[in-house]
């Protein structure tokens, strides 16, 4: 990382410390929204854009997660550290089964049959009215008083997010995510020098489902609800949306496109009931004109800038 | 008919006639699934779109029509044929720049047009429920295997289903045209070097394909309520049909489709609160046996 970028960082860190401080109380949830779906969407940026896998269903891990936090907050006794551990922990092992049914399968069949046994999540979620609560979800989770007022929340879900960020970051800079990106580019010959492609994948469908179980957890944190539309599939292609709008190929990029797309779509559904209507829209402008995201977009032109005054001086 | 009910309990054999008849619109709109899914490569998730398109067009025009047979006949034959010319705009209008792009971005395509095509029915149809009335001909029952009544609409449905399969097949089988899309969905490219308009072939085969979610949206406007959303479940089905018959594969389609329909029926017998997992419970066996479907696919 060049002085430059670290600067750029802590910059942004401490403008988003002090949000709370002057933007209303309104705009804090906001940021703090924007803040976990950026998590979600990183997540699934990890096995998306650097591990090559067609993950379509990644809601559904955001959704147990959630769901996994809630049920023990409400119906165990058991202290609500330990819920906002477990949920994370069962999303990861959801991760686990889910991707040993269907890592035998190549990209599209692949994400075709997770789409499908994730619906099939959904539809125990929605029907289970007795556990799960049904298609109302469950309202009013009770919090830890350390988190009960907005303000509490957002730090929380800053400090959570920032660290998930910080230790992504690492897995994608480590030799596992390393081998993980030769594996997108060229699978066979990863297999040829000796690399386990299956059991790498499987520990990125893993660790993506863990952060997206977080993202989930931070979720019950801010909004004190769960719903089954959580886990619908239609909100997972919104997450591959943020991926692919902000940049699926850099770190950063599926943050942007969360703000982006999670901003847009509380402003637009203050003027209309037609907020899909514009998300169809903008999705068919980004794959048309953006297919490398807005920050793959600024890269390259930066690259550009930076390779021309070389060319002059020869 | 007295062996037949000695062996099977007339409750089950009543649940095994619905699932038929479920079937049939599964393999409809499944089928139209898996051609272009087998010829373009596209998984097309704006299908399930095309198919609610279909139901509400066949609710104005059977409306428009004076309702009644002549309504219900109206609205079979134009309904299709608008989701068609809905779909010959959208292929020829971006699908057909982005053939060379990857399948997620083609994925991605489909599901952007899937969320304006939701919200125009809302814009166009409102967001009530809509009801197409069953036509006069088909109205009633008739007694089935000893005095069990069957709707006179299912069964209609149950002739519909392999009519429509025979005529797929000829189609693909024993047509110019259907030769050339099967010869394009294993090498488009030495399809196009032989001089071929493979460009116009691809267009061709889309809109059948988006016909049939619109036949499948209209035949089934009669025995459901047509609503907005009706969409969403509907496209996961026909993707687990596709997916468990072999993608690509009509007779694929129809093997899901019949798996899927009769575990549907079946296993609200057996579990009624739950009856809906046994179809993914099929889907998961089927495919830890055979990973890429029963039959074989055209990938």
């Amino acid at each position: 990382m060049s002085r430059e970028t670290v600067l750029w960082l802590a910059g942004g860190i401490v403008v988003l410390l002090l949000c709370p401080v002057f933007l209303p109380r309104f705009y804090v949830y906001l940021v703090s929204l924007i803040l976990l779906y950026g998590l979600l969407a990183t997540s699934l940026n990890l096995v998306l854009g650097y591990g090559g896998i067609f993950q379509f269903h990644h809601a559904v891990f955001y959704g147990i997660g959630a769901y996994g936090t809630t049920l023990v907050l409400t119906k165990t006794g058991l202290p609500p550290l330990f819920a906002f551990i477990a949920g994370p922990l069962i999303s990861a092992a959801f991760g686990l089964v889910l991707g040993v049914i269907c890592i035998r399968l190549s990209k599209l069949y692949f994400g075709m049959l997770q789409i499908s046994l994730g619906s099939l999540v959904w539809a125990i979620v929605y029907r289970w009215y007795s556990f799960t609560g049904g298609d109302d979800g469950i309202h009013g989770i009770p919090l830890p008083e350390l988190l009960s007022s907005p303000k509490s929340a957002y730090y929380f879900t800053l400090m959570i997010t920032l660290v998930s960020l910080f230790v992504l970051w690492r897995i994608i800079r480590s030799p596992f995510g390393s081998v993980l990106q030769g594996i997108r580019d060229n699978s066979v010959r990863s297999e040829m020098i000796g690399i386990n492609v299956r059991r790498h994948q499987l520990l990125a469908l893993v660790l993506a489902g863990f952060f997206a179980g977080i993202a989930g957890t931070l979720f019950v944190v801010v909004d004190n609800t769960v719903f089954p539309d959580m886990l619908f599939w239609t909100l997972s292609l919104e997450i591959v949306i943020m991926c692919l709008l902000g940049g699926w190929f850099t770190f950063l990029g599926p943050m942007l496109g969360a703000a982006v797309i999670v901003a847009l779509r509380t402003f637009v559904s203050t003027y209309t009931d037609y907020w899909a209507l514009v998300l169809g829209v903008v999705m068919m402008l980004v794959i048309f004109f953006l297919p490398n995201g807005i920050l793959g977009y600024v890269e390259e032109k930066l690259k550009k800038g930076l390779i021309e005054p070389e060319i002059k001086e020869q | 008919m007295d062996v037949v009910y000695s062996v099977i309990p007339a409750g089950v054999l009543s649940q095994i006639f619905v699932g038929l008849s479920r079937t049939t619109i599964l393999f409809i709109v499944a089928s139209g699934l898996t051609l272009i899914l087998g010829v373009l490569r596209i998984p097309n998730v704006a299908h399930g779109s095309l198919y609610m398109i279909g139901a509400f067009t066949a609710f104005s025009v059977a409306k428009l029509s004076g309702g009644g047979s002549t309504g219900f006949w109206t609205a079979v034959a134009i309904a299709p044929l608008a989701v068609a010319a809905i779909s010959f705009i959208a292929e020829r209008g971006m699908f057909q720049f982005l053939y060379e792009r990857e399948h997620l971005m083609l994925l991605l395509l489909t599901f952007a047009f899937s969320l304006v095509f939701g919200d125009l029915v809302k814009l166009v149809w409102g967001s009530e429920y809509k009801s197409v009335p069953v036509p006069p001909v088909f109205q009633g029952f008739i007694p089935l295997f000893g005095g069990l009544p069957f709707p006179l609409y299912n069964l209609f449905l149950l002739v519909a289903g392999p009519v429509v399969a025979i005529l797929l097949w000829l189609l693909t089988n024993r047509t110019k045209m259907g030769k050339i899309a099967r010869a394009a969905a294993v090498d488009r490219e030495m399809v196009g070097a032989v001089g071929i308009n493979v460009s116009r072939v691809f267009a061709t085969v889309f809109v059948i394909g988006c016909y049939l979610a619109g036949l499948g949206g209209v035949l089934v406007a009669p025995t459901v309520s047509v609503t907005l959303g009706m969409d969403h479940n509907l496209i996961i089905e026909a993707f687990l049909i596709v997916i468990i018959g072999g993608l690509g594969n009509i007779w694929g389609a129809l093997l899901g489709a019949l798996i899927f329909g009769l575990t549907q029926s079946l296993g609200i017998l057996i579990w009624p609160k739950f009856g809906i997992i046994f179809p993914y419970l099929a889907v998961v066996v089927v495919l830890l046996f055979r990973p890429t479907g029963l039959l074989k696919s055209t990938w």
